[in-house]
C-alpha cells in the first residue's frame, strides 16, 4: 500500500486530492462532508466583499450522448458575510486537524486590503492562503479577478503585498486567459509565491438555445461570458502546468487544476509537476464520493508500478516536454493495419482520404473479403487513423528505421545557416 | 444452436462444443462502452435490489477506470461468489430490473459487467482479500456452497479459525456440481473456493458429518457452527414405473456434465423432464445438448407458477424445448425389457383453492388421460431435505427446513446458525446463490458479533 501524502510548500496534506475553490467548498457543511468521503485537502470558495449572484448561472457542453464533457459558469466568489465563512473555516479545521484548509482570497488591489483579509483569515488557523486572480467574469470589471492576473506586474505587487504579512504558504492561482503563462509565474515567484495553482477556468460561452436564440446560460434573456471547465480543458490544462514545471525561471510547487476527474487524470498532472491536484467539475456532476474510486485506482497503480509513495511521479515526464523546434524530425512512425481486429468502418480511409496524405486504400483481397490497407511508402506517420478508428488494436504506429541521424528544426536551421554566409539569423523554435 | 449430430458418435470436441460456455464475454470495447453509459446514480436502486448489497456503481465506475482489481475487489467483498452470480442471477428482476435507465433508454448490463471485472480476476491470480489476525476462535461449516463458502470467508477475515466439512469430493456445492456448464464453468466455482482457501479456510472434502465425522465431534470442537448442507438428490416422485431403466435423477444428470461420465446414452432419445423449477430447465437443456432428439417439460401447473427464472425459460425454448402445461405425469410405461417407452399423463385444470404457498392447486380433468411416447424421463420435482443431519443436530425445523432468526440466521441452538438452501422453503425467501451468499454473511457477522463481545470482556480484565 503506497503512501499517498504530499507536503505543497509546505502545506501538509494526507493525499493529493484537494477540492478546488467553488460551489462545492462554499460551506463548513459541504467541505467537512467532502473530507468524510476521503477529499485530502479544500480550497474554500473565494472570501471577499460578498457578492449577490444570478440565477441562472451554469452551463454544460454534452457531447454525443455523454454529459458534461465540458461546464460552464457565471457564478461568483462568496455570496456569504466574510464572518460566517470564518467561523465555518475554524470549526472544520477544529473536526479536521490533519486535512489541508486553504482560504481561496480576492479583494481589491490596494495594499491595505490584502493586509486585512490576510490576517483576519490566517487568525483562523488555515493551513494556507491561495490568492484568485483568475475569475474571468464578474470580478474582472473591478479590476480584480483575471484582470489582475492578466498583468504580470499587478500579480507580482499583490503577491508581495499578501507576503508582508502571511504567515503560512502562499499559493498564487493563475489565470489560463494569457498569452503566456509562464511569464505570469515568473512575476508570482518574484513576488514571494510559495507555489502556483492552475488552471482557472477558460473565456467561454457555453452555447446558444437554436430555437429560443437565448445565450446557454441566460439570465431573464441576456448573457454573459463566463469560466469553462471540466473535461474538456485538461489539455490546456496540462500543457500550462507543463510549461511552468519546466520552465527554469519557475521553480516552485505547482498545484494542478482543470478537467481531472479519474486517477489517472492525476497520475498525469503529477508525471507533468504537478504536486498535488484540485478538483471541481467532477464533484459537482458525481458528488464528493467520486474521490473512493480515484483513491482506490491510484492506489493499484502505484503498488502495481512498485512506488511507494505518490511523490514518486512528480515531475518524471517534464524532461520528456520540449519544444518544437527540437523535436527529430528524422523520426518516423507508420500506420500498420491488423485486418483481424479491423471491423471495416473505413473511417480510417476517408479520414486518410480527406484530410491528410491519401494513403489508405479500400482494396479487396484474394479471397473476395474487403480490407483496408496503408501504403506505406506514403504514409506520413501523421496519426490520424489511428485516432478515428474505433476498434481495439485495429491500427497500430509502427516505428520504421529511415537510416538518417537524429535531426531537429534547430540544428537544421543552425547547418544551413553557416552553409549560406547570408543568412545572419537563425529562425529557432 | 444446431442440432445435426450424426447418431453414431458423441465425441468429446462436439461435448466441449456444447457444454462450453454458451453466453459470449463483453470485449473490451463492449466493457468500456457499457461501463461508461452507467449514470452512477446516488443510493442507487440496484444496490438496493442486490440481496448482498455489492456497490454496484462503484465496480462499474472503476471498470471504465481501467481500475479492474479495484473493481473485482468491490463485488467480491460484498458477494464472495460474486463470480458465479454474475452468470446466474436473475438479473432483470434483481440489479437490472431495478436500473434506472430502464424506461429511459435500456438497463445497464449488469450481470455482464460483474462477469468482465470477476472474469480479469480469475486471469490475473491475484488474491483479493487477506485473512484478519487469529482471534483464537474456531467454527465449522458443514457445507461448502454458496452459503457455506462466504460464512467461511467472512469468519477468515475476521480471524476465526474456520474448518469446511463438504461430503462431495469437491467444493463449491451446487455451483460447481449442478448448474449446468454452459451457463456456469466449473472453472468459475472452483476459483471462488480458491479465493477462500487463500484465506487459510481448512476445506476437507469427502468428508460427510454425520457418517464420518460425529456432530458431537463437532459440537465439543468448535466454538460455533454454520449449517449450510443445502439440499439432496431428487425425491421419488411416487408413481408406477419410476424404478425403469431410463427414468433419471435431474439432479444427476446435470452432475453427470459437471464431474463424472455424462449421459451418453440420451443420445437421440426423446425426453420428457418432470418438472418446471432451474434444475428442471438445466436437465432439459443438457438433454438437448447430449443429443437428445426431442425434450418435453412436463408441469402440472401453467407458466405463472413455474418458479425457473424468464430468462432461463426464454433460453430453453431457444433451444428448442418444448413446454406442456397443466400436465401431470400418472405412471412411467415400459417394455418387457424394463425400458422406459412412454409417459402417460392427464391434463389439469387450475381451480379457485390457493394451496399453503399461495399458489393455485391444479386438479385433474376427468378421463383426459393420453400417452407421450418418450426413451427417457428425467425427474426434477424438488430436492430431498437433510432430515438425518437436521435431528442429528438437534434442531427445530419444518419438515426439513431449519427454523432461524431472520437477522442472525441463528438456529434453535444458539450454537448452530444455518444458511443456504437448508433454511430454504415454507414459502420464504428464494433459493437463489445470492441470497445462500447473503445468509452466509449474516450468520458470519452473528458469530462475530456474539464473540467480540466476549473478547472486549476478556481484554477489560487483563487490563
Amino acid at each position: 500500500m503506497a503512501d499517498l501524502s504530499i507536503n505543497l510548500a509546505g502545506i501538509k496534506s494526507p493525499n493529493p486530492f484537494w477540492l478546488a475553490s467553488a460551489p462545492p467548498t462554499n460551506t463548513g457543511y459541504q467541505v467537512q462532508r467532502a473530507f468524510e468521503a476521503g477529499w485530502g485537502g479544500a480550497v474554500w470558495k473565494t472570501l471577499g466583499d460578498p457578492i449577490i449572484n444570478t440565477s441562472s448561472r451554469f452551463a454544460a457542453v454534452n457531447f454525443n450522448g455523454q454529459r458534461v464533457a465540458g461546464f460552464n459558469n457565471i457564478e461568483l466568489i462568496t455570496d456569504r458575510p466574510l464572518e460566517v465563512n470564518l467561523k465555518e473555516i475554524y470549526e472544520t479545521k477544529k473536526r479536521f486537524p490533519n486535512h489541508a484548509i486553504i482560504a481561496s482570497l480576492m479583494v481589491e488591489p490596494t495594499q491595505h486590503k490584502w493586509h486585512e483579509i490576510v490576517k483576519r483569515v490566517e487568525d483562523v488557523g488555515v493551513d494556507g492562503l491561495e490568492l484568485n486572480f483568475g475569475c474571468p467574469h464578474g470580478m474582472a470589471e473591478r479590476g480584480m479577478g483575471a484582470a489582475s492576473g492578466q498583468q504580470p506586474d499587478l500579480v507580482q505587487a499583490q503577491t508581495t503585498w499578501v507576503k508582508e504579512v502571511a504567515t503560512t504558504p502562499v499559493i498564487v492561482k493563475l489565470t489560463p486567459n494569457i498569452t503566456d503563462i509562464t511569464v505570469v509565474a515568473r512575476h508570482a515567484v518574484k513576488g514571494g509565491a510559495d507555489a502556483i495553482s492552475m488552471i482557472n477556468t477558460i473565456n467561454s460561452l457555453a452555447g446558444v438555445d437554436i430555437h429560443s436564440w437565448n445565450t446557454i446560460p441566460n439570465v431573464g434573456g441576456q448573457g454573459a461570458h463566463g469560466g469553462y471547465c471540466g473535461p474538456a480543458v485538461k489539455p490546456i490544462a496540462l500543457s500550462m502546468v507543463a510549461e511552468c514545471a519546466r520552465d527554469r525561471g519557475v521553480g516552485i510547487p505547482i498545484s494542478g487544476i482543470g478537467g481531472i476527474s479519474t486517477w489517472q487524470d492525476v497520475v498525469e498532472f503529477m508525471l507533468m509537476g504537478a504536486t498535488g491536484i484540485q478538483v471541481c467539475t467532477a464533484v459537482m456532476h458525481h458528488g464528493f464520493r467520486i474521490v473512493e474510486e480515484m483513491i482506490d485506482g491510484l492506489n493499484n497503480y502505484l503498488d502495481d508500478k512498485g512506488l511507494a509513495s505518490v511523490t514518486e511521479l512528480i515531475g518524471k515526464s517534464v524532461s520528456r516536454y520540449s519544444n518544437w523546434g527540437d523535436l527529430d524530425l528524422n523520426y518516423k512512425v507508420v500506420a500498420r493495419i491488423n485486418e483481424e481486429n479491423c471491423i471495416n468502418c473505413n473511417k480510417c480511409h476517408i479520414a486518410c482520404e480527406d484530410a491528410s496524405h491519401q494513403c489508405i486504400d479500400m482494396l479487396t483481397n484474394a479471397d473476395g473479403k474487403a480490407i483496408l490497407q496503408v501504403r506505406e511508402e506514403d504514409c506520413v506517420g501523421c496519426n490520424l487513423c489511428s485516432i478515428v478508428c474505433p476498434a481495439d488494436g485495429a491500427i497500430d504506429m509502427v516505428p520504421v528505421d529511415t537510416g538518417a541521424a537524429p535531426l531537429t528544426w534547430n540544428e537544421r536551421q543552425k547547418v544551413i545557416s553557416s552553409l549560406n554566409g547570408s543568412y545572419s539569423e537563425v529562425e529557432v523554435v | 444452436m444446431e442440432h445435426s449430430f450424426p447418431l453414431t458418435a458423441f465425441t468429446p470436441d462436439m461435448f466441449m462444443r456444447n457444454f462450453a460456455e454458451a453466453e459470449p464475454p463483453l470485449t473490451h470495447k463492449g466493457a468500456m462502452d457499457e461501463s461508461n453509459r452507467c449514470l452512477y446514480c446516488y443510493d442507487a436502486p440496484c444496490i438496493k435490489a442486490c440481496p448482498t448489497s455489492i456497490n454496484i456503481p462503484s465496480f462499474i465506475k472503476r471498470i471504465a477506470t481501467d481500475n479492474l482489481k479495484g473493481s473485482a475487489q468491490t463485488i467480491m467483498d460484498s458477494n464472495p461468489v460474486g463470480a458465479s452470480c454474475a452468470r446466474v442471477c436473475p438479473t432483470d428482476e434483481l440489479c437490472e430490473g431495478a436500473c434506472v435507465l430502464n424506461d429511459a433508454s435500456a438497463p445497464i448490463q449488469i450481470g455482464l459487467l460483474q462477469r468482465y471485472a470477476t472474469d480479469w480476476a480469475m486471469n490475473s491470480g491475484v488474491q483479493l482479500f487477506k485473512a484478519g489476525t487469529p482471534n483464537g476462535k474456531k467454527v465449522a461449516v458443514i457445507g461448502g456452497g454458496p452459503a457455506g463458502l462466504s460464512a467461511a470467508r467472512e469468519l477468515a477475515r475476521e480471524g476465526f479459525a474456520v474448518v469446511i466439512y463438504e461430503a462431495k469430493a469437491l467444493a463449491g456445492g451446487l455451483d460447481t456440481h449442478g448448474i449446468v456448464s454452459f451457463r456456469l464453468p466449473q472453472s468459475v466455482s472452483l476459483w471462488e473456493v480458491e479465493q477462500v482457501e487463500k484465506l487459510g479456510v481448512e476445506i476437507r472434502t469427502g468428508v460427510k458429518v454425520g457418517v464420518d465425522v460425529s456432530v458431537d465431534e463437532l459440537k465439543s470442537n468448535y466454538d460455533a457452527i454454520v449449517l449450510a448442507a443445502g439440499m439432496g438428490y431428487v425425491p421419488p416422485i411416487g408413481i408406477e414405473g419410476e424404478k425403469l431403466a431410463g427414468v433419471y435423477d435431474a439432479i444427476v444428470l446435470v452432475e453427470s456434465t459437471k464431474t463424472g461420465i455424462p449421459l451418453l446414452e440420451l443420445m437421440g432419445q426423446r425426453v420428457a423432464v418432470i418438472g418446471a423449477g432451474n434444475t428442471a430447465i438445466d436437465a432439459a437443456t443438457c438433454s438437448v445438448r447430449l443429443g437428445a432428439s426431442n425434450v418435453k417439460m412436463v408441469y402440472r401447473r401453467t407458466r405463472e407458477e413455474m418458479t425457473a427464472y424468464e430468462f432461463e425459460y426464454e433460453f430453453a425454448k431457444q433451444e428448442g424445448v418444448e413446454f406442456n402445461w397443466l400436465t401431470l405425469p400418472k405412471r412411467i410405461v415400459g417394455d418387457e425389457f424394463g425400458n422406459v417407452t412412454g409417459l402417460e399423463c392427464v391434463q389439469m385444470k387450475l381451480i379457485e383453492e390457493l394451496g399453503k404457498d399461495g399458489r393455485p392447486v391444479p386438479m385433474p380433468i376427468e378421463g383426459s388421460e393420453f400417452l407421450i411416447p418418450v426413451d427417457a424421463v428425467v425427474i426434477a420435482i424438488g430436492q430431498k431435505r437433510r432430515l438425518d443431519l437436521i435431528d442429528s443436530l438437534g434442531l427445530v425445523h419444518d419438515r426439513g427446513v431449519v427454523k432461524v432468526d431472520e437477522a442472525t440466521c441463528q438456529t434453535s441452538d444458539p450454537q448452530i446458525y444455518a444458511a443456504g438452501d437448508i433454511i430454504f422453503g415454507s414459502g420464504k425467501g428464494e433459493a437463489m446463490v445470492v441470497s445462500a451468499a447473503q445468509q452466509g454473511k449474516d450468520a458470519a457477522h452473528a458469530i462475530v458479533k456474539q464473540f467480540s463481545g466476549q473478547q472486549d470482556a476478556v481484554i477489560r480484565s487483563a487490563g
